[in-house]
């Protein structure tokens, strides 16, 4: 099984390098069990926020963040099984970036599935978004795993129904990740209640991806790295005996463990967002786990989104990150602390200045 | 003999002070201080308005986008040595790179009152923290 792991990675290294001269700006997750027959991969791309300038125009620089992922994944050999797109596909969730976004992803040959994002969310709460990509919440098996996509960035009703004079300025006032005037991410009671029904159905030892925009966990209100309600859906994850959430929304690497619950965060195609800590007026709870991926040299426009494989290996997560104009990282599952750990970084004395943000 | 020029210097304000007792310029009020923050805010705020505008470069992109908060970049360390630019620079030179590149807009005059205004609003949200003059 890690030598068919291995010889995946080695050859998406190989086929990076020689297809574009870098890494792949997608995440890989490749599926391990003990019967080897049942790994599977699927490949997963976030945050690319198309951007509408006006008539034919769209930010030059989004668009090729999402072009390239869209290409690169389309190389990947072993093709994945399908492809993943974590949310906040529109900057403000306009028909023509959703048509713009759409139609560059049209280019992938898998089948997509698709997360909403706040970006995408706000103008008409998702009704042209379920046009094109369909359901905002909804679940699947494949290959003895269950999937699970959340809209987790809804929020108060009294926030998006009474609060503002038009569809477009609560789209601009919730686009603004550090507004005061923006909402706390929820999941709410509609969807909490219809995740319990869904999961009534699971058995116990079925391994579990949860795929939401925002982080199931609390990190940093301010900007929205948050779940309002995420104690209350870690409590009905608990009983599982292994369970991977899966988020986009903070363009940054996380990890964390919580209880029986991984957490790992994808990066976005568009651009890199500070760590909270680089707040200063602010309290955070970035995870004491997590070594922050470096900080971003913004003279190379793709710095700081890049891609991870990940390997399930029976239930845990085994994170291989590839980052633009840096050295790669990997995350491993720690059996024996039962906490994903850096295979280089970990420790306090291994560290890296470019790591340090402040 | 070294001492003159400086007591003349020393005895200048002393002389306005004596001919406009209203005007003394050692001396202000709790109401100047706030005024002069006030003035200061006002600068800020205008800052703030800029940072989040998608008016100040011409492809609609925010400077707030990639900082929410004017996070990451470390008004507190300037001047210092910009290894993409090869030498030490002041912020506004990095402020200007990132309105040509990221916002596809126009450099500003280092003392353009909209520069000032977006220094103002980054520095404001530093602060409290120590100044690093020089630390990358
Ligand atoms: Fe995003
Ligand atoms: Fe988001």
């Amino acid at each position: 099984m890690n030598t068919i792991h291995k010889s995946r990675r080695n050859f998406l290294k190989t086929a990076g390098a020689a297809a574009i001269g870098s890494t792949l700006p997608i995440s890989l997750i490749e599926l391990a069990f003990a019967d080897t027959a049942e790994n599977f991969t699927f490949a997963y791309i976030s945050d690319a926020h198309i951007q509408h300038i006006e008539g034919t125009r769209f930010v030059r620089n989004w668009d090729r963040g999402l072009i390239r992922a869209v290409a690169e994944t389309n190389l990947l050999v072993p093709k994945p099984d399908f492809v993943f797109f974590g949310g906040d596909l529109a900057q403000l969730g306009t028909k023509a970036e959703l048509d713009h976004g759409a139609e560059i992803m049209s280019a992938l040959r898998y089948k997509v599935h698709y997360v909403m994002g706040e970006h995408d969310y706000y103008l008409d709460l998702g009704d042209y978004w379920e046009q094109l990509f369909g359901a905002q919440y909804y679940s699947f098996n494949h290959k003895g795993v269950h999937f699970i996509v959340l809209n987790s960035i809804r929020t108060y009703d009294d926030w998006t129904f009474n609060r503002w004079p038009s569809n477009e300025q609560r789209m601009l006032e919730m686009a603004g990740l550090d507004n005061p005037n923006g909402s706390p991410f929820m999941v709410g009671e509609e969807q909490r209640n219809w995740l319990k029904s869904d999961l009534s159905k699971v058995a116990k030892t079925t391994p579990i991806i949860v795929l939401s925009h925002s982080p199931l966990q609390k990190i940093f209100k301010g900007w929205n790295f948050w779940t309002e309600d995420a104690e209350e859906i870690q409590t009905l994850l608990k009983p599982f005996d292994k369970v991977s959430v899966i988020y986009g929304h903070v363009h940054q690497i996380q990890y964390n463990q919580i209880g029986n619950i991984s957490f790992n965060s994808v990066m976005a195609t568009a651009w890199p967002w500070p760590y909270p800590q680089s707040y200063a007026q602010a309290e955070q709870y970035l995870p004491k786990l997590t070594v922050p991926m470096n900080r971003a040299d913004p003279f190379f426009e793709r710095d700081a989104t890049g891609w991870q494989f990940i390997n399930m290996n029976n239930g845990n997560a085994d994170l291989h990150y590839t980052l633009y104009n840096n050295t790669a990282r990997s995350v491993i599952y720690n059996t024996k602390t039962k906490q994903p750990e850096d295979s280089a970084y970990q420790s306090e004395d291994a560290r890296i200045p470019p790591q340090t943000h402040f | 003999m070294k001492l003159k020029p400086i007591k003349a210097i020393l005895l200048l304000p002393l002389a306005l002070a004596f001919a406009m007792p209203t005007a003394s310029a050692d001396e202000f009020t709790d109401a100047d201080l706030e005024r002069w923050q006030q003035q200061f805010m006002g600068v800020v705020q205008q800052g703030r308005d800029l940072w989040t505008s998608p008016e100040l470069g011409t492809n609609g992109v925010a400077c707030a986008q990639c900082h929410p908060n004017a996070a990451n970049t470390h008004p507190e360390t300037y001047p210092k040595f910009q290894k993409q630019l090869g030498k030490v620079v002041p912020m506004w030179e990095m402020i200007n790179w990132c309105l040509k590149n990221p916002l596809e807009g126009q450099p500003l005059a280092a003392d353009d009152p909209k520069m000032t205004a977006i220094q103002a609003y980054v520095t404001h949200e530093r602060r409290g923290v120590t100044l690093e003059p020089g630390k990358h």
